[in-house]
């Protein structure tokens, strides 16, 4: 005889395990901000938290800082896609922890650095830099962060190295771009790479970055380290890097693979050579009406144009 | 087509091509313009000038492919909105982006082939709209009228090859509109193709009957 009994649950009672593993990491979280105390929590995103740092006046502008807002939604961050606003809009599907950085090559002691780690390795200081973008635009920003130089030193360079490359996160479910769009088609070849000469790389103005605004660095701004190159154009700037590596070769970059002929390896901001198809005589400064004039090395030709001594910055541009 | 429908049809027209004006319009006066005022103007209104010239030109196609008449009563209409946008969209480059600097705006003309492609779309969009009203086309003749205003597919090449060209690595848009211009200029390849295969046919079915009447 076939007894008919009601089901003791339906489907639909059963939690979803995506529910119960957020309420363990909620909880793992609200303990690590019992022990850590608020603001240094591992589990709670850091993003828009606030970060303290001296400012160091020597390498600081005087002009007026950007907009926080406009510094925050006008962005180039190809990662999340290549309009301006993408980065802002979609850039909540980074997860920032846990973060490692791998620092190796050429050096003797090659380390992976745990984020917060990093960020405590070194005092962190304020820098207010004009950031001119490869496309004839420039904001004035205040980063947060150290002399990248400093941590090269920690891990001692072993002398073969000559260049520095630095490669962004390759994660298609945190970085949406990076999927495949229609018939294959992808704007970049990732991960991003990116490289800079070793004296570049160890310049007191290159900066490794954490911060902005006085806060932890957005995910849209290239969180939770980026580097800042400011006699650059932008695009040299590799944001969210998980690794820094010291080659003996010229890192062969994504935007040299993308458009050699318009992105060079050097791409130091220089009025007198022009992008291929527009020119970079002059530059629009967020929140200004008029074009203003560009400056050769983004304004800071005194202190790096000794570095290029002898090259012809047409033929490495 | 009934009068009222027609009448419909052109205030939608009219509806939809000042509708993108009206939008950036409030988006200005709320200050909602972005970090970069100028260049989202200029850009909003160079892809509203592509998009009205594709629609202008989809009129004939649509009578073509579907048999439709009633496009070919909007096609003026759209064309002229198209200038209007290029207008504008040149205006803001003048004015907002180089404030009446000619010697660089001339410069840029003549180097960057970006700028040279999209001056041209602008300049052979003028005698169209000029000759557009309908004592011009009396005036022109039917025949040297319809010749003239082929000039508009160099205007669509033009304008394709203009936002081809400024784009940036990974920006696909201009290779959709550069996509529905081939499909649309197609079209009418295709038709005149086959009109032209039909004539000739005609016109041996008629010669190789001649000599039995003679």
């Amino acid at each position: 005889m076939l007894i008919r009994r009601a089901p003791r649950f339906t489907a639909s009672e059963i939690t979803d395990p995506k529910l119960y593993l957020s309420r363990r990491e909620l909880i793992s979280g609200s303990l690590a901000t019992l022990v850590l105390g608020p603001g240094q929590s591992e589990g709670a995103t850091p993003q828009g938290q606030p970060l303290s740092a001296t400012r160091n006046a020597a390498f600081s502008l005087s002009e007026p800082a950007t907009k926080f807002e406009h510094a925050t939604t006008y962005n180039n961050f190809y990662e999340f896609g290549v309009n301006k606003d993408d980065p802002s809009r979609l850039g909540g599907t980074l997860r920032l922890r846990p973060w490692t950085v791998q620092v190796d090559g050429f050096v003797h002691k090659p380390k992976t650095f745990d984020i917060d780690e990093l960020i405590r390795l070194f005092p962190l200081e304020e820098r207010v830099y004009s950031l001119r973008c490869v496309e004839a635009w420039s904001m004035v920003i205040p980063w947060i962060g150290f002399p990248l130089a400093s941590l090269l030193k920690r891990v001692e360079p072993t002398g073969q190295g000559k260049f520095v490359e630095f490669t962004t996160l390759l994660d298609p479910s945190q970085f949406p771009a990076q999927k495949p769009g229609f018939f294959g088609y992808s704007s970049l070849d990732w991960p991003y790479v990116e490289g800079l000469r070793l004296d570049e790389a160890t310049h007191p103005l290159t900066l490794l970055t954490v911060g902005m605004y006085g806060k932890v660095l957005p995910n849209q701004n290239g969180a939770p380290v980026r580097v800042v190159v400011p006699w650059k154009y932008g695009f040299k700037s590799a944001k969210s890097i998980v690794r820094i590596r010291l080659v003996s070769e010229q890192p062969k970059t994504s935007w040299e693979k993308a458009a050699a002929q318009e992105y060079g390896f050097y791409s130091n901001v220089n009025p007198a050579v022009s992008h291929p198809r527009w020119s970079q005589a002059d530059e629009r400064r967020i929140g200004e009406f008029r074009r203003r004039p560009t400056l050769p090395f983004n304004g800071y030709a005194d202190q790096v144009a000794s570095l290029y001594t002898g090259m012809d910055l047409k033929k490495f541009y | 087509m009934s009068r009222p429908t027609r009448i419909a049809l052109k205030v939608a027209v009219w509806g939809g091509c000042l509708a993108p004006l009206a939008v950036l319009g409030h988006r200005a006066w709320t200050d909602d313009l972005g970090a970069n005022p100028v260049s989202f103007v200029t850009n909003t209104l160079g892809d509203w000038t592509l998009r009205i010239l594709l629609a202008s030109l989809a009129m004939t196609p649509l009578r073509i492919v579907f048999g439709l008449a009633w496009p070919i009563t909007l096609r003026r209409l759209l064309g002229l909105f198209a200038f209007v946008y290029a207008c504008l969209h040149f205006s803001v480059w003048i004015v907002l982006d180089f404030f009446f600097d000619w010697p660089r705006m001339w410069a840029d003309i003549v180097k960057r082939p970006y700028i040279t492609v999209g001056m041209l779309a602008l300049l052979s969009l003028i005698p169209l709209a000029a000759t557009s009203t309908t004592g011009m086309i009396r005036r022109l003749g039917a025949r040297a009228w319809t010749r003239l205003h082929r000039l508009v597919y160099v205007t669509g090449v033009c304008a394709v090859l203009h936002y081809l060209w400024l784009a940036k690595v990974g920006v696909t848009a201009p290779y959709w509109y550069a996509g529905v211009l081939a499909v649309l200029l197609g079209v009418r390849g295709w038709d005149r193709g086959r009109r032209l295969v039909r004539r000739r046919r005609r016109a041996a079915v008629t010669a190789t009957s001649a000599p039995a009447g003679s």
